[in-house]
């Protein structure tokens, strides 16, 4: 432990004295100024040029975040069901489980990626975007949907509702009353200040209006998805079959169906195994994530790639990268260790 | 987890109290520069060869069919080597990503950038890093399938725009569209190849870079001719090699090396005609072409050394011609680039 401080302690001092001789200073000063760049796709922040880089940095993380979490939802949910597939007793079944899942394990996400990417590009031109239903179009400018504002002050009664409800063990008794009468708040706010739908429609080059799932963003989190679930499916198979068998046999001498042998006694006794391979599949997800400079995706790596090169700070915004992807990668670790924790507690013996 | 926390945590303090440590002696820092002259030059010498930062890109670097480097960036680079070792071989050639070449010449990995770097105040200021003279103007334009609604740049409101990270081509095309009152959607892509391919599948409306960017990318389409670059340009792009501040010499002999093409083109000097001139009795030209020392003595080249660079890579004409002009595909119109007698910018202080 000691030699690791020092020789960090060594690394950092060296990282300093070359920036001195080079005449370079570290320091954050330049968060406050203008960006001066335009970001493409922002998930909830509003972005324009004027704003400080530090709030282009900010809107580059929730992007990253963003992704982060659909993409870990999501790749569970297909990880867990192509795992199951896998173990199907029908042989065209597994067998076409497994054929995808090779092919995905062992195809390099960039490759996965670019081609996503390219493909999502063969969409028709805006003009001729597919028109399926009422305000929503397909092109190879993305998928715009209707968009639907909410109030500021349905956000925030929305916010308490949310907060009351994890909080609620520490208000007691209170707890749920508070938090019955937060989310009846958010509902009368709704009808106080209506939602405001706005529909695109095709203005010159682009759409205005509506809410726009841009083709990198779709490329990226299918690619994410479509890599991690491959290898969180061989997680699943493989945490299923290490339950003992005798406790299938069981469940099936007792009168269970298949799938509520599966339901009631295999998964449940599997998740014990597999939640931490699970968190450790999150956290790669989320470091693979980075590879949206790739296809134009503008997530925390790219604005901050960006940034470097227009303040030359190039140090700050790699140590920037390090404790943000550390702090992201050590929340999603930390919950998920924690329902794991919950989940040994859940099943061991009474004492 | 507590156990890999621990550490990453304390690499984290440690460049947290460097960096207390780094704002503390920043003024002593200030005058450490010039510690440094002459340390490149002696280090190249003891190498045996330039070690050339350059971007890929037609015209401009290259590899041909047997490997070896071509382009314009490329032919300044053999000069230097040249006028340091009389060999146009000397000389390594490393390629960079627009986003890696500052930290590349910083680190020392190279001895300069002859990579398209365009001269602007904040990276003059702001980065230690030196500029040689401009040997390439250009500017940052559009390139537009021809079917394209806009004919002028300030038709492209509401436009999604691609271009690759790590220039000042976001910066420039921002402040274009804030100029005009008008938006313009980026799409910053890391490799030029996702932004040409992002241009032909019709994701973008139109790429921007700079003029001779994309004249280059244009030859990388499938068919250059169902796309055209619009006449406006946004911005002025001087090109200039790049080296580590601190060392004057080394910036010295960049400087007069990539001088000397110009000088000679004004002179009428060029590769075929070089050793006719040395018997010319001008003493300007005797002197430039080393016949008669003094004109570049301090410089620690040999004193023929512009005579070499010559006969090697030839005059400035001789150097766009061969990569850049209408006998190319690039077919690039020599502009700004021609000399400040035929109506151009480019003009060489005096060899004397």
């Amino acid at each position: 432990m000691g030699l690791t401080v020092t020789t960090l302690w060594w690394l950092g001092h060296n990282a300093v004295a070359s920036l001195e001789r080079h005449g370079l200073s570290l320091g954050f000063g330049f968060l406050k100024q203008p960006a001066n760049f335009a970001i493409g796709d922002t998930a909830w922040l509003s972005f324009s040029p004027e704003n400080t880089v530090g709030r282009a940095i900010l809107v580059g993380f929730l992007n990253t975040a963003l992704i982060s979490a659909l993409g870990c939802v999501l790749a569970i949910a297909l990880g867990f069901f192509v795992g199951v597939l896998r173990l199907s007793p029908n042989p065209a079944v597994g067998g076409l489980a497994r054929a995808g899942v090779e092919v995905m394990r062992n195809t390099p996400l960039l490759l996965l990626l670019l081609l996503l990417a390219a493909s999502l590009h063969g969409l028709p031109p805006a003009e001729r975007a597919l028109h399926p239903a009422p305000g929503v179009f397909l092109s190879d400018r993305g998928l715009i949907l209707p968009e639907i504002r909410v109030s500021g002050l349905t956000v925030w009664l929305g916010a308490a509702t949310l907060a009351t409800v994890l909080l609620r063990r520490a208000l007691g008794r209170l707890g749920w009353r508070v938090a019955a009468m937060a989310a009846v708040a958010s509902v009368a706010s709704l009808v106080v200040r209506p939602p405001v739908v706005g529909v695109a429609r095709l203005d010159g080059f682009n759409f205005a209006g509506g809410t726009t799932l841009s083709p990198e963003f779709a490329a990226l989190l299918a690619a994410l998805v479509l890599h991690q679930s491959a290898h969180i499916s061989e997680v699943v198979r493989g945490a299923i079959v290490a339950v003992p068998r005798g406790q299938r046999d069981a469940a099936r001498a007792l009168g269970l169906s298949r799938f509520q042998v599966l339901r009631l006694v295999t998964v449940p006794l599997a998740l014990r195994a597999m939640v931490p391979l699970l968190a450790t599949n999150c956290v790669s997800l989320i470091k693979n994530s980075s590879l949206a400079v790739a296809v134009g995706f503008p997530d925390v790596v790219s604005v901050l790639n960006t940034v470097g090169n227009q303040t030359g700070h190039n140090l700050e915004t790699m140590l920037m990268m390090m404790v943000l992807y550390l702090s992201l990668s050590f929340a999603v670790a930390g919950a998920l260790n924690r329902y794991n924790t919950a989940l040994l507690a859940r099943g061991a013996p009474a004492r | 987890m507590a156990r890999v926390a621990a550490p990453l945590a304390a690499c984290v303090t440690a460049v947290v109290l460097g960096a207390v440590g780094a704002c503390r002696g920043d003024a002593a820092a200030k005058a450490a520069p010039g510690a440094g002259v002459g340390s490149t030059l002696r280090a190249v010498r003891a190498r045996g060869a330039v070690k050339c930062g350059i971007t890929q890109g037609s015209g401009f670097a290259t590899p041909d069919d047997a490997g070896r480097w071509r382009g314009f960036d490329v032919d300044f680079c053999r000069a230097l080597a040249v006028a340091l070792f009389n060999d146009a071989d000397k000389v390594q050639f490393i390629p960079y990503t627009q986003q890696q070449r500052f930290s590349g010449l910083e680190s020392g990995e190279v001895d300069l950038l002859v990579n398209g770097t365009s001269l602007t105040s904040s990276r003059a200021l702001h980065q230690p890093l030196h500029f040689g003279p401009v040997y390439f103007y250009d500017g940052q334009g559009f390139l537009v399938p021809r079917s394209s609604r806009a004919t002028r740049a300030s038709m492209l409101d509401g436009a999604t725009i691609c271009v690759q990270q790590g220039t000042t081509t976001e910066l420039n095309l921002t402040d274009f569209a804030r100029r005009n009152r008008i938006t313009l959607k980026p799409v910053v892509m890391e490799d030029l190849r996702a932004v040409v391919s992002a241009l032909a599948g019709g994701r973008c409306d139109a790429i921007s870079q700079d003029g001779a960017g994309l004249a280059t990318t244009r030859t990388m389409l499938r068919d250059p001719e169902a796309f055209r670059i619009l006449p406006d340009r946004i911005s002025k792009e001087p090109i200039v090699p790049v080296v580590r501040a601190g060392d004057d010499q080394w910036l010295e002999v960049v400087n007069w090396v990539f001088r000397a093409p110009v000088q000679a083109e004004e002179y009428g000097i060029d590769q075929h005609n070089v050793a006719q001139f040395l018997e010319s009795a001008d003493p300007s030209i005797r002197r430039f072409l080393g016949v008669e020392p003094g004109a570049t003595d301090g410089l620690g080249l040999d004193p023929k050394w512009v005579y070499d660079v010559i006969a090697k890579c030839g005059n400035y004409r001789d150097i766009f011609e061969r990569n850049l002009g209408a006998a190319t595909p690039l077919r690039i119109d020599r502009g700004l680039n021609k000399l400040w007698t035929d109506g151009g910018l480019l003009y060489s202080p005096p060899f004397r």
